[in-house]
């Protein structure tokens, strides 16, 4: 027996040898697992990103299956979704896992971008890893939209009529660029089957990519941490190794494995009891098949694109067009490129930044999360102010008051952070 | 700052929670009942399906509910011509619908998914004559429906009936329906079966929710296991760090 296992250890070992000449496995392995050197206190905010991994995969997986049994066509997607849920062994729980998935999807690229707001992780020297992040988060946007479409159901068509005549908005070339997005005067049949080739492969391809080149950039300048310093500044004189780093394997990745089961157990709540979310994951109307010629009464987009969608409400039109909101609108989410230039704290993490930034950031989230509500609602669910205030919607005018303060975090962002008091940061991590 | 972060993350839920429209009655449908569900599709197939279609729901799904393919051939297929793993059509064609009714009566097989079971409990009991309606009826719930009321002789024929009652000045307008002649069934029943048809209806609309339930717990339970496992790994592991 044991020298069978000795055997065994010795082919291995001479396998791995000849693989390694000829491609550089444990080199690669070392680089980003075994020797990629993680600051040893993360805190619950650093789960999302192996998470956001996780659920990639996991939509690709449930993707592929899905386009074996759907149809890109307006006549038969609709029924092709209903086949998938009903005569397809296990679709309904393929389904439902791809439409979670989508949601959650956001959900934990929220809360990843939000954890670079509290520890500064865009700072220097991390501005281009927060760049890429930013690429994934737009081509995600675009990955939901088209995606979105397929079901073929009253919210898929009109939410696409709706963001499709957003680039109608655009001074002279507008009419004829939607049409060419279309590909028709209505969304039709050829929109159905362009969205379809843009959700399964231009939009995931070009995701695959800037994930790969966003780890790549995270492990060139190592991760940030909670408290918002740079762990190689201290390094072990013998070893080179930083003295508050730890491997990613196998530390971090049992770590995320336990990250991963909690997460699984949340997806799975909804996934098997709860797939609507109330209306929130699959939208109610979507069970009714698209109707080119009945526009419904509420049309409003999935709850990840509704802080958007509010502020492009709030903006009020100029010379009768729109165009002001949809600016403000792509201006709301680009803005966020800018964020690494903008901050001129002295500190990084939110731990030893002053009070002014901490209210700031409280402010913001707080006007996207209301602004986000209000995306879901009818602009006159809080009715109407007084005679006083000229009988405004009350939704609207809240709506306009928060795209400033949403605004605001980011152009003040120079000017505030810079007077702030900040508390002196560390010499080594605390936990 | 953490607890006031995670309040923050979960404010819009409280929020989103309010809300609604026209009042529904509450259906309480109960998607175990099978015999309320099998006594529904009675009701489907004899009164709903001469117009309506649930063109994504095959006949022999129905023997999820326990019914063998003989029961549903002799019970619910009233067409020689149609097949147990049939889809349900109806007989009308479209076009005469289209004339009969102004518009093609839509396809009910997601329709609770759509409407909501207590949408469709409270538009099958609101039904009340209106001589303006070309159809000679009228709907609380969906005004000028194209739909006459199909189960009048069960449930009788309902009439509005609006008061205008004062109230500190304020003067509200109460609509009410009353019955003007009873038909085949008590109100109480007519409620009943109204309920059951919604049972069957939202079965109809997601045929694999109860199992769909039944796995859940057995994976949640799986990754319950799992959690204390890669809990205790993580532990193991990180014992030399400090």
């Amino acid at each position: 027996m044991a020298t069978f296992s000795a055997w065994l250890c010795r082919k291995g070992a001479d396998t791995l040898a000849w693989i390694d000449q000829r491609f550089p496995l444990t080199a690669n392995w070392k680089a980003h697992m075994s020797e990629y050197y993680a600051p040893k206190n993360f805190n619950f905010w650093y789960y999302f990103g192996s998470l956001a991994l996780l659920i990639l995969v996991m939509q690709i997986i449930t993707g592929i299956f899905l386009t074996m049994h759907y149809k890109p066509d307006a006549a038969q997607a609709f029924a092709s979704v209903e086949y998938i849920m009903r005569d397809v062994p296990w679709g309904s729980i393929i389904r439902y896992m791809h439409s979670t998935g989508a949601s959650l999807f956001f959900v934990v690229i929220y809360l990843h971008m939000f954890r670079g707001l509290l520890y500064g992780s865009y700072r220097k020297p991390r501005e281009l890893l927060w760049v890429v992040g930013m690429l994934i988060y737009l081509c995600l946007m675009a990955e939901a939209f088209f995606g979105y479409l397929l079901p073929w159901g009253q919210m898929s068509y009109w939410g696409a009529q709706v963001i499709v005549n957003l680039f109608a908005a655009v001074p002279w070339i507008g009419p004829d660029l939607s049409v060419w997005i279309r590909g028709d005067y209505v969304v039709s049949d050829a929109t159905l089957n362009r969205f379809f080739a843009f959700h399964v492969i231009a939009v995931p391809l070009v995701l695959l990519g800037l994930v790969a080149a966003h780890l790549l950039a995270l492990h060139e300048v190592g991760s940030n941490n909670p408290d918002g310093i740079e762990i190689k500044k201290k390094k072990d004189p013998q070893t080179g190794i930083p003295l508050d780093g730890i491997a990613m394997h196998p530390y971090y990745v049992v770590k995320d494995l336990f990250g991963v089961i909690v997460f699984l157990m949340v997806f799975s709540a909804i996934v098997f009891f709860a797939p609507e979310m109330g209306g929130y994951f699959l939208e109610h109307n979507n069970f009714l098949p698209a109707d080119p010629l009945k526009t419904p009464p509420h049309i409003a987009p999935v709850w990840y694109f509704t802080p958007f969608y509010s502020i492009l409400r709030a903006v009020p039109p100029l010379f009768d067009s729109q165009f002001p909101g949809v600016i403000a609108m792509g201006a709301a989410t680009l803005i966020f490129f800018a964020l690494p230039w903008l901050d001129r704290g002295k500190v990084k993490s939110i731990r030893y930044r002053g009070g002014i930034y901490k209210t700031a950031l409280a402010l913001f989230v707080v006007s996207f999360l209301v602004l986000g509500y209000l995306g879901t609602a009818p602009t006159n669910v809080w009715g109407q102010f007084g005679g006083w205030l000229g009988h405004a919607e009350r939704a609207t005018v809240v709506a306009r008051i928060f795209t400033v303060i949403y605004f605001a975090f980011f152009i003040l962002m120079p000017w505030y952070t810079k007077i702030d008091k900040t508390k002196p940061e560390p010499e080594r991590v605390t936990s | 700052m953490r607890k006031l972060l995670l309040a923050l993350l979960f404010a819009p839920v409280a929020a989103l929670a309010a809300g609604g429209e026209a009042p529904l009655d509450r259906a309480n449908i109960d998607r175990h009942d099978a015999i309320s569900i099998q006594r529904g599709a009675g009701i489907f197939v004899n009164y709903c399906l001469t117009c309506h279609s649930a063109s994504y729901m095959r006949y022999n799904r129905l023997m999820d509910l326990g019914l063998s393919e003989q029961q549903i051939k002799d019970n619910l297929i009233h067409n020689k011509a149609t097949k147990v793993g049939d889809m349900m059509h109806s007989p009308m064609n479209k076009k005469d619908a289209k004339a009969a009714f102004g518009v093609e009566p839509p396809d009910l097989s997601v329709m609770a998914r759509a409407k909501g079971e207590d949408y469709l409990y409270t538009y099958m009991r609101t039904f009340y004559k209106d001589s303006t309606r070309s159809t000679g009826w009228n709907n609380l719930v969906f005004p000028n429906a194209g739909m006459p009321h199909v189960l009048v002789q069960f449930q009788g024929t309902q009439v509005l009936k609006t008061e205008t009652v004062e109230h500190d000045g304020h003067k509200t307008e109460h609509r009410k329906l009353v019955l003007e002649s009873p038909g085949a069934m008590s109100p109480l029943e007519y409620d009943r079966a109204v309920r059951d048809l919604v049972n069957y209806m939202a079965f109809m609309a997601e045929p694999a929710a109860t199992k769909r339930a039944q796995v859940g717990v057995v994976v949640l339970l799986f990754l319950v296991l799992m959690l204390g496992a890669t809990w205790a790994l993580k532990q193991e592991y990180w014992k030399d760090v400090h």
